[in-house]
């Protein structure tokens, strides 16, 4: 086994954990004239605004402001909320769950739905079905997933009454009304990231159903089910794995604006509420959380790939 | 009569243009106009255009125009996409509308394009050091879900239309960055970069007249698809508030400023995203029909 991979892929996402975090306090940096004016407002005096300037230590050089706020933030300290003075840390941390939650259930509704319609189109390629499936996923990636949560909402909350509009209530509270709430938002992230699989599962499948070891297979007298079940598309899963990963930061970003449209309580939401009241520390732990945990499942995604396909090296 | 062994040269031949300099470009503009979901995409652009190029000339009311007594009406001959809250035309308000998606689509994209491909082309032909610093900056700008990252660009810059669009920009950077960084890596050491070299070429020289040309297919079909992807991004920043500002009509804008009216009139949260789905759609079907009909090897 090459464990060199394995290293060099940690080293490279320590990099770019690294390189997040200098983003995120860019945040406040690039924010035109002094942040706490802006934070506070016109109306506010001089004092108060040089309190928060000295609270926010904007006055410090740049690099020990960075160093200040990097050896906080790895301790898990992003500061107070400027709006209610709560930890930054116990607001994020109440808001992990319900994202995660929403993320995992749509990439499956995602895979659910892509998994059968690519291999089937690449099994009957410029068939019906194929051509059906090429549509399905461009209207798929055409669609914005705040329209289509609203539509949603208009058809089966305002119309048929079926199932709630919005709201959250936690999993091991009542795990049915989870579920009657995180449908709606976890079938729009989902239909969408389904519509960009579909694509890459079917041409994952027809590149592996070209390959000589299918038609070995074929030759062998093997049946169609399992030359595909057990010849191609077993190989074919080491691509769609990666695929997925590279979905993931899409499947986030689809999921920031879900939260906002079902008013889900995760770290989207909670970010969209930070811009709303510029309140820059609580937006800054939000996007730093949502871009590691991103970057985590890459590196996860990664690993299993290395794990699936030992031949792979580090390039 | 011509003493054989003698070469002539003759001046039907050399005058005519040089044929074969732009196959390549004719054969793909061909392909192209044979893809059909390429030419429909191509069509409804062409019909989003109009409406951006001569937005309020055509548009039977004034977008902005209120007629309290004509609220939430529903579509009719005389409002084809009914009224909003405020009794303005939504027909009006979707044809003015397309300007704001097109213009920030656009100048985002430019920005983008620009930026990412001269990172990329720096990247992929310079030292190995220079590679490394700006690929793994790349690599951060990526690592962010694209929505969060410029939401939190607009939190900083403040709310506005140009900085929306300064926004979008800046998170499509790395995706041009890496096809040019590919695209190069792929012929930095064919002959005729070496030659150019051997000749005396310099850098930037043999970066714009040799490489650029080169690896411009990657981009153009990138250029279509990133189109679609920053309206969408302009819609949903608009749709949180961010982009455009009221009293102006954007897709996104429309579509949140209706949100709340939804059981009065559902018509309001219908047709301006009707209009950001066809724009995107055309965007990605042409796209797709460039990317076969450029590099027909990639077909599936």
């Amino acid at each position: 086994m090459n464990y060199q991979y394995v290293a060099q892929r940690l080293l490279l996402a320590l990099v770019v954990v690294l390189g997040i975090t200098f983003v995120v306090f860019m945040i406040m940096q690039i924010v035109p004239g002094d942040p706490a004016r802006v934070i506070l407002g016109p109306y506010a005096s001089a004092e108060s605004v040089a309190g928060l300037r000295d609270r926010l230590g904007l006055d410090r050089p740049f690099f020990e402001q960075y160093l200040t706020w990097l050896s906080k933030a790895a301790r898990g300290d992003f500061g107070q909320s400027l709006l209610n003075g709560q930890d930054v840390s116990a607001q994020l941390l109440g808001r992990i769950g319900p994202s995660f939650e929403l993320a995992m259930v749509s990439l499956v509704i995602g895979l659910v739905i892509a998994f059968p319609i690519g291999i089937i189109s690449a099994l009957k390629p410029g068939s019906a079905i194929d051509i059906m499936a090429t549509i399905f996923s461009q209207i798929g990636v055409s669609v914005p997933s705040f329209w289509m949560g609203i539509l949603l909402i208009i058809i089966f909350s305002l119309n048929l009454e079926l199932l709630p509009p919005s709201g959250y209530t936690p999993i091991g509270e009542d795990a049915g009304d989870w579920l009657a709430h995180i449908i709606l938002p976890a079938f729009t992230a989902g239909f969408v990231s389904a519509s960009i699989q579909t694509r890459f599962i079917r041409s994952a499948m027809l590149d592996v159903l070209n390959a000589n070891y299918v038609q070995t297979a074929r030759a062998k007298g093997l049946t169609e089910r399992t030359v595909v079940m057990r010849h191609a598309l077993r190989n074919a899963l080491i691509n769609i794995v990666t695929i997925i990963g590279l979905q993931i930061t899409a499947l986030f970003s689809g999921i920031v604006i879900v939260e906002v449209v079902f008013s889900w309580p995760g770290l989207g939401r909670l970010a969209f509420n930070a811009v709303e009241e510029r309140d820059y520390p609580l937006l800054q732990g939000a996007v730093m959380v949502v871009a590691i945990m991103v970057t985590l499942v890459n590196l996860f995604v990664d690993l299993l790939y290395f794990l699936l396909d030992p031949r792979i090296e580090y390039a | 009569m011509e003493s054989p062994g003698l070469i002539t040269i003759r001046r039907d031949v050399t005058d005519a243009p040089l044929g074969p300099v732009n196959t390549l470009w004719r054969d793909a503009f061909r392909r192209l106009l044979r893809h059909r979901l390429a030419m429909f995409g191509a069509l409804v652009l062409l019909v989003v255009a109009v409406m951006g190029i001569f937005g309020p000339a055509i548009t039977p009311y004034d977008p902005n125009g209120m007629d309290f007594a004509d609220r939430f009406a529903n579509p009719s001959l005389e409002h084809w996409m009914g009224t909003d809250d405020f009794g303005r035309d939504i027909f009006s308000r979707v044809v003015v509308g397309a300007r704001v998606s097109l213009q920030v689509g656009f100048i985002a994209v430019s920005v983008a394009t620009i930026v990412g491909t001269g990172l990329g082309l720096i990247a992929g032909y310079s030292t190995r050091l220079t590679d490394e610093v700006i690929m793994r900056a790349m690599d951060v700008l990526y690592a962010f879900p694209a929505i969060l990252l410029a939401i939190a660009i607009m939190a900083a810059l403040g709310k506005g239309i140009g900085n929306a669009m300064i926004a979008i920009g800046i998170v499509y950077i790395p995706i041009f960055a890496r096809i040019a960084r590919g695209a190069v890596l792929g012929i930095r050491n064919e002959e005729f970069i070496i030659a150019a070299r051997a000749m005396g070429a310099g850098d930037i020289r043999i970066l714009l007249t040799h490489v650029l040309p080169n690896v411009l297919s990657p981009i153009i079909v990138e250029i279509t698809l990133s189109l679609a992807f920053a309206i969408l991004a302009e819609a949903a920043l608009s749709f949180f508030g961010l982009g455009t500002q009221p009293p102006d009509p954007s897709w996104g804008r429309m579509l949140s400023e209706g949100r709340a009216f939804f059981r009065q009139s559902g018509w309001m949260g219908v047709f301006p995203g009707l209009a950001i789905f066809f724009t995107v759609m055309g965007f990605n079907f042409l796209g797709d029909g460039l990317r076969d009909a450029l590099d027909p090897k990639l077909r599936r």
